[in-house]
């Protein structure tokens, strides 16, 4: 483990080459959360629609849940090639899809009964009930998801890149620096991906401030 | 045209439970009735009946002389739950507009509305508070306001009180009748505790547990306006002593020894 | 009794035994028709020539069956079949897993528990818990290994390391929010009883703390074995499913099956995890209530 301010001086030496490299990454792990992130809310509200396709699906989405996603990126790197952004954005969907369905889909049906049964004392219609009582109450666990989907993308495509990449990538950079010895270049490069990651997750727990800043948790803002 | 006209009406769960049988009602225009029953007694099953919350398994159900499920469709009546069922994504404001969201009001015509029911619930100043920041008694009344927010003829309240404490709990029963008097509205209330059925009601309906029946009818002969010292009144005790006695009758004829009349009700 | 339920709640009191084969039923018919859309992709995409979103062939969808035969096929003239070896690989990264997922576990639940007592040691930590778990840490993984190795350490040491840190974040926040999670009025019980910090703590915070420590565990079950596949990719570290996967991947064109056999593998030690997981959540929780009283 090299001392920090080597690695200080060494992220110092290289950040533009660092930033572009880290953009490339950056840009395969945003494309597979958008892909991720949309694919597994429009799930949970087609399961929340339809409930049972839900009962049916659920324990699948569980099982899947629990088996390493990540060992699939050499096989997403021999379908989309190596040098294809969309293998290391394929990846990364697949890592961030089960997260965001899954807390998605748990927001959008744990609403009280009663507030049920008030729309439906209102004779509202199901869209109406989407609208006004499931997606709203939806959003905090929502964010949840999106929140750990930031990290998962970033890990994913990184990853991806470690079974191989072009050598503009973050995770080729790394990969080599270490495989060479240079572990203080490698150790700059993964703070470059610590602090792109930061930074994602800051952005989306901004957005989440945003939109659900009627929140009761938004007290506890500090605490959590 | 009775407000409400309950013919018959059973219901009968899957796991085989009869929670109702062979109830019959009519509660005419402008009345408050209470229904005060042990717990498993079926009156929150009944209010939600007559709401076409769920169905009976026999029997019908008429309110403004429509079925149960058309008046539903009409927006008859209005609902007030135990819970104050507020969106916490929503403020006082718009929790109170979501109804008239519903009915496609236009914006000047919800505002001017919301307006008039904050002063109604004496709420006013906390328009954009959200529900959270408001204690329990004022939720039930953003829920209440909600509630005859689109002026239904009709509000079904399921022991709205019922989380309260006793002292929020007397001031918000005369600001009810305050409400009920002002609106001229009838009133189907669910309720455990006996002197708040008396206190606030023109008839008591004392239910019977397993199954859920009707025991006996209490008219409640308090003139208006009820205050403070009508709770002091010999005529109230009167009246409490009596609902007490059939609602002990009702538990005795099924041998039971529990104290009915506290045990809270979640059916 | 709440009769009015409009959400579905769980399904009633069934048998054991006909829940069981409900369960064996709906593997049976998931696989089935994970069998029949794979094939079905397959047969449509060679015969339209399909390249998007990828190229249709034998190398990128090998038929099932194909897969299921390479088990069987040595992977030198004469040598032992393939399982053998995905059975060794597998038993060798699921001793990595385990004892990183162990290690993990104990870490966090301790951590978790020292943070429980103090405000301070509370506010001052866990801002760097948090801010940490942004850090994509597999992808510190392969460093780790070969910067251990460097010092001496064996690789599949630092691969149980890496197993442990992923297991650690999940266990040590749940297990703090579950600690935390007991109403004042219940702590207060507690007081009334005259019952001291400890007392406190192994009576009411521990097993109230049980239920979230569990999601946790689950959660990290999975984890570990991520952990200990992608730490064995750069460690040259012979005998485990990530070398394999590394391996395989190289004669991918020439042999696709196999490191098809190989995540198949993966995924079936992942689930292994969870659900032995699952069955010690079973075993704990309902034994808790007696333990607690």
């Amino acid at each position: 483990m090299p001392k920090p301010t080597a690695i200080a001086q060494a992220f110092w030496d290289q950040k533009s080459a660092l930033w572009s490299q880290g953009i490339y990454t950056f840009k395969e792990a945003l494309g597979g959360y958008a892909l991720g992130c949309s694919l597994g809310i429009f799930v949970a509200l087609l399961f929340a629609a339809w409930r049972p396709l839900s009962s049916a699906f659920m324990p699948y989405a569980v099982a899947a849940n629990a088996i390493p996603i990540i060992a699939f990126a050499p096989i997403m790197n021999n379908w989309f090639g190596l040098l294809n952004p969309f293998s290391k954005m394929a990846i990364a969907a697949v890592l961030c899809f089960f997260p965001v369905m899954i807390n998605t889909l748990r927001g959008l049906t744990s609403v009280h009964p009663s507030s049920i049964e008030l729309m439906q004392s209102y004779a509202a219609g199901r869209v109406s009930l989407f609208r006004r009582v499931r997606i709203p109450n939806a959003l905090p666990h929502m964010f949840t998801g999106l929140k750990v989907a930031t990290v998962l993308s970033m890990i994913g495509a990184i990853v991806g890149e470690y079974f191989g990449g072009p050598t503009e990538a973050l995770g080729v950079k790394i990969l080599n620096d270490s495989s060479y010895g240079n572990f203080t270049d490698a150790w700059a490069g993964i703070v470059m991906a610590s602090l792109l990651g930061i930074v994602f997750y800051a952005v989306v727990a901004l957005a989440e401030r945003l939109t659900t800043s009627w929140h009761p948790s938004a007290r506890a803002f500090h605490t959590e | 045209m009775s407000a409400v006209s309950i013919k018959g009406v059973s219901k009968q769960f899957e796991a085989g439970v009869t929670a109702l049988q062979g109830i019959d009602l009519d509660v005419e225009p402008g009345e408050f009735v209470s229904l005060i029953g042990p717990s498993g007694c079926g009156k929150s099953t009944l209010l939600r009946i007559i709401g076409d919350l769920t169905k009976p398994t026999a029997g019908t159900v008429q309110v403004n002389g429509k079925p149960a499920d058309r008046a539903r469709r009409d927006h008859e009546y209005g609902i007030v739950f135990q819970d104050a069922v507020l969106y916490d994504w929503r403020t006082v404001s718009k929790n109170i507009s979501l109804p008239l969201e519903l009915l496609h009001w236009n914006r000047s015509r919800r505002n001017a509305r919301i307006k008039d029911m904050l002063e109604l619930v004496e709420l006013t100043g906390f328009e954009s508070h959200h529900p959270w920041q408001l204690s329990g008694g004022m939720q039930q009344r953003v829920s209440i306001a909600r509630a005859l927010s689109f002026s239904p003829s009709l509000l079904l309240m399921d022991e709205p009180f019922g989380a309260l404490d006793e002292m929020t709990r007397e001031r918000l029963n005369a600001e009810l009748l305050r409400i009920w008097q002002e609106t001229g509205s009838t009133v189907v209330f669910v309720t455990h505790s006996i002197s708040e059925a008396v206190f606030l009601s023109t008839r008591v309906v004392v239910m019977s547990v397993r199954p859920g029946q009707i025991a006996g009818l209490v008219d409640v002969d308090l003139e208006q306006p009820r205050t403070n010292a009508t709770r002091e009144s010999p005529r109230f005790f009167e009246l409490v002593t009596q609902v007490r006695e059939q609602l002990a009758a009702a538990g005795a004829r099924l041998g039971e020894t529990q104290e009915p009349a506290l045990v809270e009700d979640q059916v | 009794m709440s009769a009015i339920a409009v959400e579905p709640s769980n399904r009633g009191i069934a048998g054991a035994l006909p829940r069981a084969a409900a369960r064996a039923l709906l593997l049976v018919v998931g696989l089935a028709v994970l069998w029949g859309v794979w094939e079905g992709y397959r047969w449509l995409g060679i015969r339209e020539h399909w390249t998007w979103p990828f190229k249709v062939n034998d190398t990128n969808m090998p038929h099932i069956s194909k897969i299921w035969h390479a088990f069987g096929q040595p992977l030198q003239p004469d040598g032992p079949p393939l399982r053998h070896y995905l059975w060794h690989y597998a038993i060798f990264t699921g001793k990595e897993a385990l004892a990183g997922f162990v290690l993990g576990a104990a870490i966090g639940f301790f951590l978790a528990v020292a943070l429980s007592q103090s405000n301070m040691l509370r506010r001052g930590f866990l801002p760097y818990i948090v801010v940490s778990q942004t850090v994509p840490i597999l992808a510190i993984a392969p460093m780790v290994v070969v910067g251990l190795g460097t010092k001496g350490v064996s690789p599949w040491v630092s691969v149980a390391v890496i197993a442990a840190y992923l297991t650690f974040f999940p266990v040590a926040i749940n297990t703090l929010r579950g600690l935390l999670s007991p109403d004042p009025e219940a702590l207060e019980l507690m007081r009334s009883y005259a019952a001291g910090r400890w007392k406190i703590l192994w009576r009411l915070r521990v097993p109230a703390s049980l239920p979230y420590v569990f999601s946790a565990l689950k959660i990290s079950a999975t984890a570990s074995v991520i952990g200990a596949i992608i730490g064995e990719t750069p460690a040259s570290l012979q005998g485990g499913l990530g070398y394999a996967i590394v391996n395989f991947n190289q004669y991918y064109s020439i042999q696709p099956a196999n490191l098809w056999a190989t995540i198949i593998v993966c995924a079936l030690l992942g689930i292994v995890f969870f659900l032995a997981v699952v069955a010690l959540e079973h075993i704990v929780l309902k034994r808790a209530p007696e333990n607690v009283a």
